[in-house]
């Protein structure tokens, strides 16, 4: 491992004016993704500025019933707050089904946001990878890209975003709130997620010093029936192939309010918003879903690998909407 | 007798594993330890240009850099042989860093030596290799235009093809055919353990502490390699972190470790990453079989064809045996089976859990029940219509075999007769469900040299056995110490079994489910040696209440002797010791096995059935259920043999699954990690029905020990493949089952 310094700050002011004042310094959470990406050399940082003890790890309801929970909430604490488990279900099993429980008492809700792609080219420090080194090229469009991206890809980058709870949180229209030493603002989740473009190595809007403090999951009644389906090769410690979180109101027999986006598919967390249009005031019906869900993917470009991903998670949202669809009726 | 053999217990070196007082060949705290890290190539084919090094040997704590141009030309490489023989067991016949050639991707191109290991890990970084690359072959697909016929395979112990009777007249005559190409994607072993040696050189001693299936494997391999005598080298493993055969052949790492040890004249620890596990331990080759059965219309088997096509490297014809089972299992007049190689760019493959069987038995059972649908009969039913009862190959009777009594009983409880056996038929919401069997076997092979232990006992009743075999966490240890305290007639308590050290008397390698049976053989003679010997001194000693008495009328049992028909006369063993002024006893055990040309056939069966369920809208399979019955001859200790078979059972569904290694159009592997390359989790894991049959045999070793360390994984992948046609209707020739064959 590359020798790298490391430091320990307790306020949120300390700990930006530290990572802010070096470039070759970054904020350390759970340090789940961290520590593996240094040991493989396919992380640059020199200088490690742990923020564990800084307070911002509270989940708490607002007056308007929105749930915020902080920057270094713990994705296991989240997943269990009764809150999370009563209002949205889909954001506390898109993190019990995220990771195993050894990582999500560790890992950091903000850090989750931030995590690194799955990609073997990116992780291989010694490959040719555009959001590793910009320039040097895609390994993975010539190599083996099964779980690659067939949404949001470009020519420069197709790795799959791998977060599960940023889909659900994306569905949801989180805020992500961010605190530099300017002050602080508040960025709409599908707005922080870039797509890879030409610049596949800028992920996120964030600058050097930026930290998360806080994600802001606004009220939505809907959200009670709602529910994250995964689907992997095996049964727990893995990524999606396709993902689909999914929340469903249907008042006689038509759908009067839907939220969906996908995971394991796309470069990131993807709202399904043209799934959504053709849903809102159909018929709650198979073939509505199925048409839905050919809307969404109609764009879809497969790698060498991966088209079965295109109809995968065509299936995966068809099974979401049914059995939302089911246990409404059933409620 | 304390009856020990059988009896579930607890692992005896099960503490210090989980407390983590067991040290790991990893492990070894010494003082002035170095940590050497290997430099791999990126490429799978030319020629090292230039290896620049200047930044890596003034890297902090950096002690030397050591490539092809400055590393020290040892010995030879020995021959491959399986280390069952006893003798150096080198799992390649290349050695690198010899030359600037580069015959595949991750061979070891330079080391790294350092004070630390982060240190060396971080100079390792800085070592930048110039490549000039030429063309490659690391696929059967890039290679299939130039296969070629083996001469012999597997060390040359097998030939490329084996034939009997006319296979392609009587499948020109057959009133009913099956066939398919199958195709099984490379495996690598993964032990939780990455291999790793540290060597310590006292003058012109080696130690070496060595993750390994054999520590005497280790000694000869590293003796050749290094021309240094045998009698200067020990290797010690106290403790491995499984295996399941990357650990069974010596690669180059234990005199790579050796090398470095004594180029800083200080100890040396080198320990593959888990990437390297990947290209330094070899793996289970890439495989294309083609099976061609023919039978008549009554379902008896009339012909079998079985080819295989591999990838071997460029130095050794190597191919696991797929054949041999699948052409053992069934009465078949004629026969033909080929092994074809394709020369490429990976390393030499080597032994994987179930080597041959795996894989073979997987082609061969679906088959099977392909013919099955087609004859219209009861899957089982044409299994027991060609059961053997000779060796096909040999025509030799059976040393033993209880697979009738293995299908009967799992087929009870399985309920086999009460499903439809019509496919696609039951389900279970969005779960198709479907039931699948298969037929299981694996060899028993004889080592190829003595064995041998030896049993002390000293004055205070308390006794040790001592024997070289490493227990490479199968339990072998605690089974050792049960047939040691039967065979000595001491309490288990008062039995310690020392092993893992080449010091100890000599033992071949823990291999081809081997190990219980030759280790027991050596432990059982020499425990009743001592007994015996002791015994013969009490009825000779006039002191001892048992003097004049017949030998063979004494009988031992919590360490004292005594008459047979009268339990009140006798004495313990620390009684005659103290009495006669000897602080302790001992004899030495040596089992000489049997030969390869016993006049019997010699296998352990099995039957296995499973459960699964399928979602073919979003392509999931899960095994709900997985049902093994085996007649393993005597079992030695229920509770790890009952998890050895377990772990097979349950690697057997993993190959079903989820394992493969994908070769990526670079010639690198391209899922090198635990994340990528998937093996089960517990979620995965179905619940698992073992029983076992005994059946007594007096041909494969004193005991009876047929084994039970692979056989477990045998029929597993086809049970579970039989059962996913019999839920959805659909045959899969492809390993692993993926989600996008499934959809």
């Amino acid at each position: 491992m590359r020798p790298v310094s490391y430091s320990r700050v307790s306020d949120v002011a300390t700990a930006i004016a530290t990572v802010a004042a070096d470039p070759t310094s970054a904020y350390l959470a759970g340090g789940t993704t961290k520590i593996d990406m240094l040991r493989i050399y396919a992380e640059p940082s020199q200088r490690l500025v742990d923020i564990n003890d800084l307070p911002i790890d509270h989940i708490e309801v607002q007056p308007d019933g929105a749930v915020r929970v902080g920057g270094l909430a713990r994705m296991n604490d989240v997943a269990l707050a009764p809150v999370v488990l009563d209002r949205f279900p889909m954001l506390s099993e898109a993190l019990l089904l995220g990771a195993s429980a050894q990582l999500r008492n560790m890992a950091s809700m903000g850090g989750n946001m931030l995590q690194r792609v799955r990609c073997s080219y990116f992780r291989d420090a010694e490959a040719s990878c555009n959001k590793r080194e910009p320039g040097t090229g895609c390994s993975a469009i010539a190599g083996v890209n099964r779980g690659h991206a067939v949404l949001g890809a470009s020519p420069h980058c197709i790795a799959t975003h791998p977060s599960d709870a940023a889909v659900a949180l994306v569905a949801l229209d989180a805020m992500i709130h961010v605190q530099n030493s300017g002050g602080h603002h508040a960025i709409a989740i599908d707005d922080f997620f870039l797509l890879p473009g030409d610049t596949p190595e800028r992920e996120h809007p964030l600058n050097h010093g930026d930290l998360i403090t806080a994600i802001e999951v606004p009220a939505l009644p809907a959200a009670r029936n709602s529910l994250y389906l995964k689907v992997r090769d095996r049964e727990s410690y893995e990524f999606a192939l396709a993902s689909a979180a999914c929340a469903l109101t249907v008042t006689d027999g038509v759908v009067a309010e839907v939220r969906l986006a996908l995971g394991g598919v796309a470069t990131k967390p993807w709202r399904a918003r043209k799934a959504e249009q053709v849903l809102h005031g159909a018929p709650a019906t198979r073939e509505t879903f199925a048409r839905a869900a050919q809307a969404e993917l109609a764009d879809a470009v497969p790698q060498t690998m991966n088209g079965f991903k295109i109809e995968l998670v065509q299936r995966t949202m068809i099974r979401a909407l049914e059995t939302l669809t089911a246990r409404g009726a059933a409620a | 007798m304390t009856a020990a053999i059988g009896q579930p217990l607890d692992r005896v070196d099960g503490h210090a594993k989980v407390t983590g007082a067991g040290r790991y060949s990893a492990e070894i705290a010494l003082p002035g330890l170095a940590h050497a890290v290997l430099v791999t190539s990126r490429i799978p084919s030319g020629r090292v240009e230039l290896i620049d090094t200047y930044d890596a040997e003034r890297a902090e704590g950096v002690l030397a850099v050591l490539h092809h141009l400055n590393l020290p030309k040892g010995g030879s490489v020995p021959p491959l042989l399986p280390s069952l023989f006893g003798a150096a067991a080198s799992g390649q016949t290349f050695f690198p860093m010899q030359d600037e050639v580069i015959h595949y991707a991750g061979q070891h191109l330079a080391m790294v030596v350092a004070e630390t290991l982060d240190q060396a890990e971080h100079a390792a970084r800085l070592v930048r290799v110039t490549y000039q690359e030429t063309a490659s072959i690391t696929t059967v697909e890039q290679g299939r235009d130039r296969a070629y016929e083996a001469e012999k395979i597997f060390a040359g112990f097998i030939p490329g093809r084996i034939a009997r009777g006319d296979a392609a007249a009587a499948l020109d005559r057959a009133q009913v055919t099956v066939e398919n190409t199958y195709y099984c994607a490379a495996n690598h072993h993964n032990p939780i353990e990455c291999s790793a040696t540290t060597a310590v050189w006292e003058g012109d001693r080696l130690t070496l502490y060595d993750a390994t299936q054999g520590p005497n494997a280790t000694l000869h391999t590293v003796a050749e390699l290094l021309n240094v005598m045998p009698s200067h080298i020990r290797v010690v493993t106290d403790y491995v972190g499984g295996s399941f055969g990357c650990k069974a052949m010596i690669w180059d790492h234990p005199a790579l470790a050796a090398l470095a040890a004594r180029a800083v004249h200080r100890p040396v620890r080198l320990a593959l990453s888990r990437e390297q596990m990947f290209s330094s331990v070899g793996h289970r080759e890439e495989q294309e079989q083609r099976l061609t059965l023919g039978a008549d219309r009554d379902g008896r088997l009339t012909a079998i064809r079985h080819h295989k096509l591999s990838p071997t490297s460029h130095f050794d014809d190597w191919a696991e045996p797929s054949l041999g089972v699948a052409s053992q299992m069934y009465a078949c007049p004629d026969y033909e089976g080929v092994y074809r190689l394709i020369k490429a760019n990976t390393m030499t493959p080597t032994f994987t859990r179930c080597p041959g069987e795996a894989s073979g038995m997987f082609v061969m059972e679906t088959s099977m029940d392909e013919l099955a649908e087609k004859l219209d009969l009861d899957p089982l039913e044409l299994r027991l219509r060609n059961y053997a009862e000779t060796d096909p190959g040999s025509g030799n009777p059976w040393s033993s075999k209880g697979l009738r009594d293995c299908y009967r009983r799992g087929a009870e409880l399985a309920r086999w007769s009460e499903r439809d056996p019509r496919p696609g038929t039951q389900r279970d919401g969005n779960w198709l469900l479907g039931w699948g069997m298969a037929s299981s076997g694996y060899p028993v092979t004889p080592p190829g040299n003595p064995q041998r232990a030896r049993a002390r006992i000293f004055a205070d009743g308390s006794a040790v056995v001592q024997s070289s075999f490493s227990d490479i966490g199968t339990g072998s240890a605690t089974a050792m110490t049960q047939v040691a305290a039967d065979g000595l007639g001491v309490p288990l308590e008062r039995m310690r079994v020392q092993y893992g050290d080449s010091d100890l008397p000599n033992t071949a390698a823990a291999v081809g489910s081997a190990g219980a049976g030759m280790v027991s053989a050596a432990v059982h003679i020499a425990a009743t040696a001592l007994r015996d010997q002791l015994i013969a001194q009490a009825v000779a000693d006039e002191h001892s209440p048992l003097h004049g008495a017949d030998p063979r009328q004494v009988v031992v049992s919590d360490g004292r002797m005594a008459l047979r028909d009268r339990p009140g006369t006798g004495e313990t063993y620390a009684e005659l010791l103290q009495r006669s002024f000897m602080p302790d006893a001992e004899a030495l055990g040596t089992w000489n096995p049997p030969g390869m040309d016993t006049p019997y056939g010699t296998m352990t069966f099995g039957a296995q059935f499973a459960q699964v369920a399928v979602d073919p809208d979003l392509g999931l399979c899960r095994v709900r259920q997985l049902i093994g019955v085996f007649d393993p001859g005597r079992v030695l200790n229920r509770k790890t043999a009952h998890s050895q078979l377990m772990g097979g059972m349950l690697w057997g569904m993993s190959h079903a699954l989820l394992e493969g290694t994908i070769m990526g159009p670079d010639g690198r592997w391209a899922n090198a990690s635990l994340g990528e390359y998937l093996v089960p989790v517990n979620a995965d894991a179905p619940d698992v029905v073992i029983e076992t049959i005994e059946t007594t045999d007096t041909v494969v070793n004193p005991l009876g020990v047929k084994g039970v360390g692979e056989v477990g994984m045998v029929g597993t992948a086809a049970a579970i493949a039989n059962a996913i046609w019999h839920a959805t209707g659909r045959r899969h020739h492809r390993l692993p089952i993926t989600i996008e064959s499934l959809l």
